[in-house]
Parts: structure tokens; C-alpha cells; sequence
């Protein structure tokens, strides 16, 4: 083998966790000093990065093809707001940030078991079986949610009228931590033994049999891991819009979140990390041509999807130590210019 | 092309089988009785009896669409068998699955490889030793210690089974470009990873040319030293076949018309007929 420097594994820690730092606080700073428009952007930004990312794992490591995304992230919106709204009594004792953090972790977990009530079943199945099951999964939903506004005399939902005085708990801070949480989870997730029998179900389900893989039980994790997130990218959307209605979480949302892992290159998280901010950004950017904005969007993607049919990314992961290590062994010594995220 | 002195004296046993004279007494690693499958109306194996002996290196031979790779597949629970039971170590495998039968020590490779293509070599080999280690979700999670260290162990055990092969130097590209001879071999080594008791090799010399079958057939003999494990191979090389195999049993529409060391197979009229078609009377 060749003699290379390999950087250790504090050291890359401490590279990650520096870079996190730093962009934490150039944004931090960012937000404060310019218009409360692009902060709301950047907030979108960390809310697609999070959804992308946890489809990601149902479409690029686990490689099935989920249209219910959107259904989860629903899920965890509603759970998230009706938590913050009824438990405001929890404000008095540990503050609204906190409680708000609850919420989020009770959005991921409610969606985490909406994952595995729905992958037991719709993952006998497979593909376009699977991409239709999980499409009507995500309709019952949004269907339900429209119809119903009380449960046991209960007032929760309020139907078509929507869920209104949200409290807009979503700041950049707490976008920002979900993303790297997220991006670090996932990561970590991935580079483990219970990540790499997901990745063995893709490549060969029998072969992974073969090997002792409980195939079933990592096709539920992976999906519930999925929409565990996708949960929290709920809750934070509910914080950030302050109003929630079924019908923003329609069959066109899942499919904006599958362009967005599809374009950036199934089974990259750095793919779905650009991709998701660059999908967010372009519709924002093209308001000035409003006539033509839907337009490039689509021929953007039909452009990326002829001469990059694997995504922008392909499988391609992203590690910044790994970059500094071909710098330092290429160069000799001298380090390259840093660039993109570590740890996201 | 001979490997004279591998092959152990073959002994009778009280069913129907025989296994090498150092394995008697010692529990047979795998007992297969009155084993068979149908498929609706179609009867693809039936009455399969066979004793495998600890280290027995055991071969499994018949004409296309005999029913070899059926067999492999029942006794790896791909297909759950109509009749008949299968011990594992004197353990019964009815009801089990893939995985538990996996996991109680059967472990195969497959006639059309099944590699993860576009994982890594090393990843490959880390797969098959998925269930050495222990550590749960939530330590891979937070990387406590339990994760480093039986990661650290499980990569130095995928370094050295890959170095059976010599192949630990292209640990780090994806399986899927590798050399076809690379692939088949890569294959043993992700089954070696779940420490089998028994090893089902479905045509391992298949697409390799004579010199590479010689290195397989040196290799085999090799895992079953140094592992003292059993190996059972479907091979329609017939050099292999009758260089390393002590036991022979040849299946034909799905039965064992013959069964017996390498010579008693090969001088068997049965067999002949089975291959080469009837001998025109007259």
C-alpha cells in the first residue's frame, strides 16, 4: 500500500467541529445584519437540507423509492404545533425554546412510528409498488387532516381551516443545529454496521440474507430513521410558518423532496446538502423573472438529469479530512483552500 | 492435476453416507433426511439424504437442472422444504430462516455472484462479519467505545480473511471492478466473515481458467485447514471436483442416483448413463 498521512481521528473531529463553528457563527451574523427575507430563506434552506437528507436514506442508502415523505413531515408538523400550543403551560417552568425542542423530538418520534406502522407493510413490497403504497399513505394523511378537527371532543386539527397561531419558534440557531445534527446522525448512522445492512439490502437483498442481515428489521429502521427526521423538518416548518394547512403537505411536496435527492445524487448526503439549498435558492433568486421562473427550474432538471443521469454528486461523500489528506499528500505539505461543509 | 494425499480414508455411516475416517465420531456437521420441495406440481428435489462430516470437503455433481442449487437453497431456508429435516450441528432448522440458518453456521456463495457491487472490497468482507459484532445502534450513533473497538476489531478480522486471497491490498475498491476470478473469491471471503460451520460453494471454479481453478482447489483445502470447516461445492469442473472432494454425491431430476469417493462415482454405470445418455443396444 502506499505510504500516505492520514489525519487522525481527533484531529478530524476538531477540523468538523471548527468548520460547524465557524459557519454557525458567519450565518449567525449573516441573519442579523441583513433583510429578515433572506433569513427566512436560510431557514428554508436548513428545513429542505433536513428533508433531503432523511429521504436520503430511504432513497439512496436503503434504495427504495417513498413518495409519502411529505406525509411524515406532516405528521411531525402537527404533533410539533399541537404540543407547543397545549403544553404552553411547560413555557412557565423550563422557558419556550425548550419546550419547543420537546415538540420537535416528540414530532420525530410520533413520525418514527408512523414510519414503522406503514414500512411493515409497504416494505413486502418494492419499487413502483412501494412508490404507490407510501403515495397513498401520504394522501391518507393529508385527507384525514382536512377532515378531521376534533378527536374525543377534543379541538386539535381544525380541519381545512388549518392550525393558525403557531408560535414561530424556528430560529437560524436552532435550524442550523437540527441540520448538523441531522447531517452527524446520518453520517455516523451510515459508517456503522447497522448502516452498512442498509446499504447491503440495496446492492442484494438475498446475498444480505446470506449474511445474516435481518433484512425486515433494517428496512424499517432505515425508513423510520427517515421519517423520524422528516418529522422534525415538520416541526421546524410548522415554527418557521406560524400556520399549518393539510394541503401544503400534498403529493407535491414529497416529489419536491425526491427532485431534490434525486438531483444532488442518491446515497450523497453532500449531493442532497447542495441540492437542497440550490433548489430552495433558484425560486427565490428568479422572482425578478417571474414569467420565466418555473421554466428554468424544470430545465435545470432536465439538464442535470441527461448529462449527470446519477445526480450532481453521483455517490460521491464528502469528507473534509479526506480533502486536507489528498492536499497534504499531493502537495506536500501545503494545505488547500477549504471548502463546502465537514460534518454536514 | 491431483492432490493425492488431501483426501481422507471415507468411511460408512449408519446413513446411507460416508465421511473421512477422522471425522467419525465427531457430531457430522450436517444431516439432510428425506429432504424435498415441490413446486406446485413439480417436484424439483426429493428423498435427498446426505451425512457431511466436520471437515468433510463434500461434492454435490449432476447434469444441468438436476436440483443442485435447489438443495443449496433449502439447506440455506431460501426455500422452506415440503419434507424431510435438516440437522445443523444435531440442531433442526425447521422454522428457521436465512438468517438464523446464517447465523447457526451455514454460510454460501452463489452460482451468479451476488456481491454489494458498488461497496467497497473491505465493506464487503465487514457485511459478512455484520453479526460479530455486537454493538447497538445507539453506540454507532454517539461512536462510544463499544463502536471503535469492535469496529477496530472486525476490520483487522476482514484484513486477514481478505489475506487468504491476498487480497487485502484492494481492500478499498469497489467489488464491482474487480476481476471476475476476484469477485468469485471475494465472495468465500464475505462467507468466511459469519465463521461458518459449513460452507456452500455453488460453482466456485466457474469462468476460471485452469491455472486459476489449480489456486481454488490449493485455497479450499486451505479454509478447510486452517478454519476446520466443512465445505460443500457444486462444481461442474470435473479436475476440482475429483481433486478435492471426498464425498461425492451426484443428483439426477432431482434424486441422488449415486453417491461414494471420487473413483466408486466415476466407474458407476448410473452415472455415466446420467451424463453421457444410454449406450445404444446392439
Amino acid at each position: 500500500m502506499k505510504k500516505t498521512i492520514r489525519i487522525p481521528m481527533p484531529v478530524r473531529y476538531l477540523i468538523n467541529f471548527a468548520l460547524l463553528a465557524v459557519l454557525l457563527l458567519t450565518g449567525n451574523f449573516l441573519v442579523n445584519i441583513v433583510d429578515r427575507y433572506y433569513a427566512k430563506v436560510l431557514m428554508l434552506i436548513g428545513i429542505n437540507i433536513i428533508l433531503a437528507v432523511s429521504l436520503n436514506i430511504a432513497t439512496g442508502y436503503l434504495g427504495q423509492l417513498p413518495l409519502g415523505h411529505a406525509g411524515f413531515m406532516s405528521v411531525g408538523a402537527y404533533t410539533c404545533s399541537i404540543f407547543v400550543i397545549r403544553a404552553s403551560f411547560l413555557t412557565n417552568y423550563i422557558g419556550e425554546a425548550a419546550t419547543f425542542w420537546l415538540g420537535l423530538l416528540l414530532a420525530g418520534i410520533v413520525s418514527a412510528l408512523f414510519g414503522v406502522i406503514i414500512g411493515i407493510p409497504a416494505l413486502r413490497l418494492r419499487g413502483d409498488y412501494l412508490a404507490i403504497i407510501t403515495l397513498g399513505f401520504g394522501e391518507i394523511i393529508r385527507v384525514i387532516l382536512l377532515n378531521i378537527d376534533s378527536l374525543l371532543g377534543f379541538e386539535f386539527t381544525y380541519g381545512a381551516s388549518g392550525l393558525k397561531n403557531i408560535p414561530k419558534n424556528t430560529t437560524f440557531l436552532n435550524v442550523f443545529v437540527l441540520v448538523a445534527l441531522t447531517c452527524a446522525l446520518v453520517h455516523t448512522m451510515m459508517k456503522s454496521r447497522h448502516g452498512r445492512a442498509v446499504l447491503s439490502i440495496r446492492e442484494n437483498e438475498i446475498a444480505a440474507e446470506a449474511c445474516g442481515i435481518k433484512t425486515t428489521y433494517y428496512k424499517t429502521l432505515a425508513f423510520s430513521v427517515s421519517a423520524f427526521f422528516a418529522g422534525i423538518a415538520g416541526g421546524l416548518y410548522a415554527g418557521y410558518l406560524g400556520i399549518l394547512n393539510p394541503n401544503t403537505f400534498g403529493f407535491m411536496k414529497s416529489i419536491e423532496i425526491l427532485v431534490m435527492v434525486v438531483l444532488g445524487g442518491m446515497g450523497s448526503m453532500l449531493g442532497s446538502v447542495i441540492s437542497a439549498t440550490v433548489l430552495t435558492v433558484l425560486p427565490e433568486a428568479l422572482r425578478g423573472f417571474s414569467d420565466y421562473r418555473m421554466v428554468t427550474y424544470s430545465l435545470l432538471l432536465i439538464i442535470v438529469m441527461i448529462f449527470k443521469p446519477t445526480g450532481l454528486m453521483g455517490a460521491y461523500d464528502f469528507s473534509l479530512s479526506r480533502l486536507l489528506e489528498k492536499g497534504i499528500n499531493v502537495m506536500g505539505g501545503k494545505k488547500p483552500v477549504k471548502k463546502g461543509d465537514g460534518a454536514k | 492435476m491431483n492432490f493425492p494425499n488431501h483426501k481422507g480414508k471415507m468411511v460408512p455411516v449408519p446413513s446411507t453416507s460416508i465421511i473421512p475416517e477422522r471425522d467419525l465420531g465427531k457430531i457430522p456437521v450436517l444431516e439432510a433426511r428425506h429432504l424435498g420441495v415441490d413446486f406446485g406440481g413439480l417436484t424439483a428435489v426429493d428423498e435427498f439424504d446426505i451425512t457431511v462430516g466436520r471437515t468433510e470437503i463434500a461434492g454435490l455433481i449432476g447434469p444441468n437442472g438436476a436440483g443442485k442449487t435447489t438443495v443449496f437453497n433449502l439447506l440455506t431456508k431460501v426455500y422452506q422444504p415440503t419434507r424431510g429435516t435438516i440437522l445443523l450441528d444435531t440442531r433442526d432448522t425447521a422454522g428457521m430462516n436465512t438468517v438464523q440458518v446464517s447465523q447457526a453456521g451455514i454460510a454460501r456463495t452463489f452460482q451468479n455472484i451476488r456481491l454489494f457491487k458498488s461497496l467497497s472490497v473491505l465493506d464487503n468482507v465487514l457485511i459478512g462479519l455484520h453479526n460479530t459484532m455486537k454493538y447497538p445502534l445507539g453506540s454507532a450513533l454517539l461512536r462510544l467505545p463499544s463502536y471503535w473497538k469492535q469496529e477496530k476489531q472486525a476490520r483487522e478480522k476482514a484484513l486477514e480473511l481478505l489475506s487468504i486471497f491476498e487480497m487485502q491490498d484492494v481492500a478499498d475498491t469497489p467489488a464491482g471492478s474487480l476481476p471476475y476470478g476476484a469477485q468469485r473469491r471475494l465472495e468465500i471471503v464475505r462467507a468466511l466473515g459469519t465463521s461458518p460451520k459449513l460452507l456452500l460453494l455453488d460453482e466456485p471454479a466457474a469462468g476460471m481458467n485452469p491455472s486459476e481453478t489449480y489456486e481454488l482447489m490449493e485455497n479450499i483445502l486451505k479454509i478447510r485447514d486452517t478454519f476446520q470447516i466443512a465445505i460443500m461445492l457444486i462444481e461442474h469442473d470435473m479436475n476440482l471436483v475429483m481433486g478435492i472432494c471426498e464425498g461425492i454425491a451426484v443428483l439426477n431430476y432431482g434424486r441422488i442416483i449415486a453417491k461414494g469417493t471420487a473413483e466408486e462415482v466415476r466407474e458407476n454405470p448410473v452415472v455415466v448413463e446420467a451424463y453421457l445418455g444410454k449406450k445404444k443396444e446392439g
